[in-house]
């Protein structure tokens, strides 16, 4: 049913398409690109786009589209494994604060808005200057900005469904809390907890090329998005499309997320539903 | 009411506990030894036995975390291991700047995000909408320091109208290029939101009836829809006001704009920690007060609220 109304919502369709064609390019995309993004060709520095280099190379000689297409991984895979952990960190917490309710909620929704307190990038960059700089520094600190916003969410969402008459009913034929908690209640936050998901996933990857753009992310010689643009920036006058292309790739697919994640939200959440 | 605001007021206070706490946790595990982390590179043995007294390292965790709260309670946020200056001196010089172009940038943000969500809100469905959706979506979702370097690009380098960077001694033109790349975001975000609570108000039977009575659609809209849509787009910007400094950083580091933004950037590339845990916390200091102030000035604002919570 939502892949047929899909199909009538265009913007939607093609974010969609775009977003597949990203998925297969970070798979199988290096092998895809002929030259190796770390290779450093000297006697072509810094050219424009050309039929030998389509995007053009950097300051280095190395070839922008290459680098571009290895960068996705990165990208990608931030954004999606950042989301997949706070979501279910956020889950959990927000389950059992919502379920249990009492000194437990007011105990877990006090935590919550203390990492809710500090504004995102600035709570990121505190978690990732302490550790060293890389990959996991980057993904750990995206996660534990990221989980208080879910699990408030859900712990919203499960104070309301804790009431439904299905509930009561199953807690009235003995059924224990967590058979309650996964079984009742989770599979009906899904949707809104899917919506919430897909409308942060472009927020974490915006992060993520935050923190490789300040260099707390992916370390050098490893290309990603932000970093390209943070080591190219001082040759944006004589060399812009070194600066431009990596920025068109993160802000085409953060766009292509986040109309998605409005599309998933105008079908599936209810309260929006005139 | 005023139990209310004094509840409100007290949960300030472990919220900013919770605060300190994630900051001790994270200065923890800091490398390095932190009693130098906080007194600075150059300090000398007095400051350093003063600081290890106080935080008594010998002394278990929890004893350490409430000498770490009373130091922070005087205002010491330690020195810089590289200009070996207080922090929070530094701080307080820089905040100023930083606040200057975050005003101009809300403000930026303000007048053109009420007036497109509202413009989109009435011409629902036409493509004035499509345009103004497509503009907003994009506007969230363009890294800022992206944008910055494109407007910089485009107005500075190319067309040679506005300067690239600096702050030009307070002159306007300096401000106008960080404010509308720190604004963007939250211009984009109140065009939404003003749009969907434009269309909430525009159902209302008071539209109707205020129609019904011959008013023109100009004041129908501006009078009687728009300024009861105000208060979710006022909340927004308030807090959108407070995490700033997230788009400060990258705004400031891009524009050469003296502020704290530049400050925590510079403590990160040169690995200087107690001037990067003293933005975070400042940053999150900000952050809390103005949700504070937003969730009053709600209070006072929307007698439904006042109501909700009296009873």
């Amino acid at each position: 049913m939502l892949f047929k109304e899909l199909k009538t919502n265009i913007p939607a369709l093609v974010a969609v398409v775009i977003l597949v064609l990203l998925v297969l390019t970070a798979l199988v995309g290096p092998r895809l690109v002929s030259s190796d993004p770390r290779f450093m060709d000297l006697e072509h520095l810094k050219e424009p786009p050309s039929a030998a280099h389509w995007l053009g190379t950097d300051s280095t000689g190395r070839d922008i589209l290459s680098r571009i297409v290895s960068g996705a991984r990165i990208s990608l895979s931030v954004g999606v494994i950042a989301s997949a952990l706070s979501l279910s960190i956020g889950i959990f917490f927000g389950l059992i604060a919502g379920y249990f309710g009492g000194k437990v909620d007011a105990l877990l929704s006090q935590v919550f808005d203390i990492f809710l307190a500090f504004p995102s990038l600035i709570l990121a960059i505190g978690i990732s200057a302490v550790m060293p700089p890389g990959l996991t520094s980057a993904m750990l600190a995206i996660t534990l900005v990221g989980w208080s916003g879910f699990a408030r969410l859900v712990r919203g969402i499960t104070l309301s469904l804790r009431e439904q008459t299905y509930v009561e009913a199953s807690r009235a034929i003995g059924a224990s809390s967590p058979r309650i908690l996964f079984h009742h209640i989770l599979p009906n936050a899904l949707p809104l907890i899917l919506v919430a998901g897909s409308l942060r996933v472009g927020g974490f990857i915006l992060l993520e090329a935050a923190l490789s753009f300040l260099g707390l992310g992916v370390q050098p010689p490893t290309p990603s998005w932000g970093s390209m643009i943070s080591l190219n920036r001082a040759y944006i006058n004589s060399a812009p499309w070194m600066v431009i292309f990596p920025g068109l790739a993160i802000s085409i697919t953060v766009i292509s997320f986040n109309m998605l994640g409005d599309f998933l939200r105008d079908k599936l959440d209810p309260r929006m539903q005139v | 009411m005023g139990y209310y605001l004094l509840k409100r007021v007290l949960l300030f206070i472990p919220t900013l506990l919770g605060i300190t706490l994630i900051t001790f946790v994270l200065m923890q595990a800091l490398p390095g030894d932190p009693v130098q982390g906080m007194a600075g590179e150059r300090a000398t043995a007095e400051t350093i036995a003063r600081i290890r007294s106080e935080l008594g390292q010998d002394r278990p965790l929890p004893l350490q975390y409430l000498g770490y709260v009373k130091l922070l309670a005087t205002g010491e946020l330690g020195r810089s291991y590289y200009t070996n200056r207080k922090i929070s001196d530094d701080l307080l010089q820089k905040f100023p700047n930083t606040l200057r172009l975050a005003l101009a940038a809300m403000l930026f943000a303000s007048i053109f995000g009420i007036g497109l969500g509202t413009l989109a809100a009435v011409k629902r469905g036409t493509n004035w909408d499509r345009v103004i959706a497509f503009v907003t979506v994009g506007g969230i979702s363009i890294p800022v320091f992206w944008l910055g370097l494109a407007l910089m690009l485009v107005f500075s380098l190319y067309f040679r109208v506005l300067p690239p960077s600096g702050m030009g001694n307070g002159r306007l033109e300096y401000l106008i290029l960080p404010a509308v790349t720190l604004g963007t975001f939250s211009l984009s975000y109140i065009a939404r939101v003003t749009r969907s609570s434009m269309l909430e108000s525009l159902s209302q039977p008071y539209i109707a009836a205020a129609r019904a009575k011959g008013l023109s659609e100009t004041r129908v809209v501006l009078k009687h829809a728009l300024k009861n849509s105000l208060i979710p787009i006022v909340t927004l910007i308030g807090l959108d006001l407070g995490s700033y400094l997230n788009g400060a950083v990258l705004t400031e580091t891009i524009f050469g704009w003296d502020g704290l933004g530049r400050y925590a950037l510079d403590g990160i590339l040169k690995r200087d920690y107690p001037v990067i845990m003293g933005v975070v916390l400042f940053g999150a200091f900000v952050f809390v007060t103005m949700n504070l102030l937003v969730d009053l000035s709600y209070h006072l604002l929307d007698p439904r609220v006042r109501i909700k919570s009296e009873t």
